[in-house]
């Protein structure tokens, strides 16, 4: 080591930096976790993508041929929706949970970001919109398949999946980062996907429509952010405009914007008292 | 200017202070040790310090910015080696300083420019493509120094930086340490190695219950507070001989199995031991560590 070895920077440093007050404060934490993730992405995609589509194309095959149609379509068509909110709604939260679990908990990776100019509100900026970008992935591998097996009625109110999945992996990723916020460890995790996910999953939506329910839990259901979730998808794959596109949007935002602020709240009082 | 002073500083959890009435105000281009106890309160005033947590009562400069409202841009300047080691096992030790270097918005190209004199300084030049995990815990903490330099600053606060280290890896991050303050860096430095602070360190806090109880250069601290000879007595018949070790220097303190005897005048005390016999004794310099168990006392803090 020797004594020139130092790095003489002074001067030019000062003037390149992120001004205090951009928009993009975010952006680095975000481009932290995808360059971790294009080292691990081969078993990442396999976990997130494969899943689903299995789930879907093994009921949608196996079970619809018993159940013939639902909805006046195949039941592969018509769970096409229902995979499409699921998968982004689970790439979401294992992402905000036990992903984000570990760099809040384990690597200490949001301490050592924290010492630096970047907020608490930069880093969690960062992850939800970090933790939706993966969910998008979820939802386009979903769409992929209804596009190519023709799962559709009408190509251009496909399109409209897109912001429904964005919309979705925001509603998600928020409350998967309040959820994090209070955990003690990963196991905390299983009572969140026993608890809340997977009762939701089946009151949703998913697998049949929420008209089954007996009218209680229907009431129920409407209250859940995957019904709405749903309520937006399942028409525009069956190629009908939504009913109260807007309700459901501004169901799914409010979600989102709640679970943020709790989270944001929440990790505060964990990390920075 | 100083680069951080600290005014009144008061933090509290519940009603228990944690730093009380605390002020600080540290040299430019020099170390300053901050010593302390297990809960005295060192971590907590450094996090005050970088204006991540609020304190209750006080005044913070860091580098000419008032605290907490102006952190970010302060922190812009200021390098950070936390205790904990936080840095990305999945990244390679390059990958480390790319990602760190965009959370003070260096670019690319900048960042790797600087990648390779941080890796010189740190020993690292071969271990640029090597994953963290492959590295050993000196490399670690030199990999988490370089990192707190990447945005060239002013101010380095170190926490804990060398616990856990061998005296080898301590010794080689110790050099580190000295070549940032030969070029002006100012070092603020937690630690409760003793001979850590004397041998770095220009001036001392010596920080317990959450406040400041001396403060002046390692040297000063022992000239003051301590006599400048040290006899640790110890063995056969000591329970006998205390009477007459405190009869002959100026002050004596029984830690266990052990009489430490503070004197102007060793010969006396080590004259005495030879004419008892069975006793065995250890004849020392007065250090800081002496100081630091005076002024904190004997008692474990758990």
């Amino acid at each position: 080591m020797g004594s020139e070895a130092m790095p003489s920077k002074g001067a030019t440093s000062a003037s390149r930096l992120t001004p205090h007050a951009s928009p993009w404060r975010w952006l680095p934490v975000w481009q932290r976790n995808f360059m971790v993730w294009r080292k691990l992405a081969g078993p990442s995609i396999l976990g997130n993508l494969a899943d689903p589509l299995l789930y879907m194309l093994g009921l949608g095959y196996g079970l619809g041929q018993f159940l013939g149609e639902v909805q006046g379509v195949p039941y592969l068509t018509f769970l096409a929706a229902g995979t499409l909110a699921y998968s982004v709604m689970n790439s979401a939260s294992f992402e905000t949970l036990y992903s984000a679990f570990s760099r809040m908990h384990v690597q200490k990776t949001w301490d050592a970001i924290l010492n630096t100019p970047l907020t608490l509100n930069d880093v969690l900026l960062g992850e939800l919109i970090w933790a939706t970008s993966k969910s998008l992935l979820s939802g386009l591998a979903i769409l992929l398949v209804i596009w190519v097996l023709g799962l559709y009625a009408d190509f251009g109110l496909t399109l409209w999946l897109l912001p429904v999945i964005v919309l979705t992996g925001l509603t998600f990723s928020g409350l998967g980062l309040m959820v994090n916020a209070v955990a003690p460890n990963y196991d905390f995790f299983l009572y969140y996907f026993t608890l809340v996910i997977t009762p939701m999953v089946l009151l949703s939506g998913v697998f049949y429509p929420t008209e089954a329910l007996p009218a209680w839990l229907g009431a129920l259901a409407d209250l859940l952010p995957l019904t709405h979730a749903i309520g937006l998808a399942r028409p525009l794959v069956l190629g009908q405009w939504p009913e109260a596109p807007l309700l459901h949007a501004l169901v799914l935002l409010a979600y989102a914007a709640a679970g943020f602020l709790a989270g944001l709240a929440l990790t505060r009082r964990r990390l920075l008292r | 200017m100083s680069p951080l002073i600290l005014k009144g500083l008061t933090k509290r959890y519940g009603a228990t202070p944690v730093v009380d009435d605390l002020s600080l105000e540290i040299a430019a281009g020099r170390c300053h040790g901050l010593l302390g106890p297990n809960g005295a309160g060192k971590t907590t005033t450094l996090r005050l310090a970088l204006g991540l947590i609020e304190a209750d009562a006080g005044e913070i400069r860091l580098l000419g910015h008032r605290l907490p409202r102006e952190a970010a841009a302060a922190r812009q300047r200021v390098g950070v080696v936390p205790q904990a080691d936080s840095l990305d096992p999945d990244f390679s030790v390059r990958e480390n300083l790319l990602a760190y270097g965009r959370y003070f918005g260096l670019s690319r190209r900048e960042t790797e420019a600087r990648i390779p004199a941080l890796l010189e300084f740190a020993g690292l030049s071969n271990k640029a493509e090597a994953k963290v995990p492959t590295l050993s815990g000196g490399m670690k903490r030199r990999l988490t120094l370089a990192r707190s330099l990447i945005n060239d600053p002013e101010l380095i606060i170190l926490d804990e930086p060398t616990t856990g280290l061998d005296p080898q890896a301590r010794h080689l991050f110790w050099q580190c340490l000295r070549r940032l303050i030969q070029q002006g860096k100012t070092l603020l430095l937690t630690t409760h190695f003793m001979d850590e602070a004397e041998r770095l360190c220009d001036r001392i806090s010596i920080i317990d219950h959450g406040r400041i109880i001396a403060e002046d250069s390692p040297r000063a601290l022992i000239e003051r507070h301590i006599e400048p000879h040290v006899v640790e007595v110890f063995g056969e018949g000591l329970a006998d001989w205390v009477g007459c070790g405190r009869s002959l220097c100026q002050r004596c303190e029984q830690a266990g199995e052990t009489l430490f005897c503070y004197t102007d005048e060793p010969t006396a005390v080590t004259e005495a031991i030879d004419r008892q016999g069975g006793l065995r004794y250890l004849h020392r310099p007065a250090n800081l560590e002496d100081v630091f168990l005076k002024l904190t006392g004997r008692d474990l803090r758990e």
